[in-house]
């Protein structure tokens, strides 16, 4: 089993933030990894209600994700289930794994804590039981030449994976 | 092309998972090239053993081997075990660049709400 966590500072309040994550109309605006278009999204956002998102990523590819809403306490909370249909990872179209979002109140803004877990696959599986992720890491750091500096769109934001 | 990708990151990860395959890399990550011989010495594992193992790293395309005499020369081939990490920082990508632009996105909306309170 792997997750991810990511942790963003954004400047803006907590009721404008989870109405840009849970609205059709705010979806449409941010999702997916680049500036490439979100072709479809629906989203139903209170307990046992669906999303369902399709985007286009500038190398022309479709992804389509689906799930369904858990959690929804507004502007704090936000639980769903997800699964790639098409694109993302192949390998894990059968797989459910869980989104888990907390959105605090600072005085800048928000705080959201963001959590893609349960992600699993065979590889994620083997790689996690050798315990070799943290080595390969730093392996990895130490050869790689093109290795894209941390600076990010957001000074405030830090993330791990663990 | 998904396919044999996927079979790569198979035989990387299937690699990695033992121990002294993951002890000869991080040698060979520092010193950049070993002789066999000289790759064998820490391990209490006879020389068959470790090429077994050599042999495996270089199906993966983990390593390579050249022959100078009587002397072979192992190297690293880090380009594999980058594709394993890409394959790790996916979702990391994915996740990172969607949170960017939500950021960005309800940031204005922010502003807007403000322009239209005053």
């Amino acid at each position: 089993m792997t997750s991810l966590t990511l942790v963003r500072r954004i400047r803006a309040r907590p009721s404008i933030v989870f109405e840009a994550m849970t609205t059709p109309d705010g979806i449409a605006q941010w999702w997916g990894p680049d500036a490439g278009p979100v072709l479809l999204a629906e989203s139903d956002a209170r307990m046992g209600g669906r999303f369902q998102v399709r985007f286009r990523t500038l190398d022309g590819t479709e992804h389509e994700s689906t799930g369904e809403y858990l959690e929804v306490v507004a502007s704090k909370r936000l639980v769903m289930s997800w699964r790639w249909t098409t694109g993302g990872e192949p390998d894990e179209h059968d797989e459910v794994s869980r989104v888990e979002i907390d959105f605090k109140p600072i005085d800048a803004g928000t705080e959201i804590t963001f959590t893609h877990a349960r992600l699993k696959t065979e590889a994620s599986r083997s790689s996690h039981e050798a315990g070799w992720a943290g080595a390969l890491d730093k392996l990895v750091r130490h050869l790689s030449s093109e290795r894209i500096a941390g600076g990010r769109a957001h000074d405030l934001s830090e993330e791990h994976a663990k | 092309m998904v396919n044999y990708q996927e079979r790569q990151l198979d035989r990387t990860f299937a690699a990695l998972v033992d121990r002294t395959r993951r002890a000869i890399l991080a040698r060979l990550e520092r010193e950049h090239s070993a002789s066999v011989t000289e790759l064998a010495e820490p391990f209490a594992i006879k020389l068959p053993a470790v090429m077994k193992h050599l042999d495996v790293l270089e199906s993966a395309g983990l390593i390579t081997r050249s022959k100078a005499g009587r002397v072979v020369t192992v190297r690293l081939r880090p380009q594999p075990m980058k594709e394993a990490m890409d394959w790790l920082r996916r979702y990391e990508r994915f996740w990172s660049g969607s949170l960017d632009r939500l950021a960005a996105y309800a940031e204005r909306k922010e502003e807007e709400a403000r322009r239209k309170a005053r």
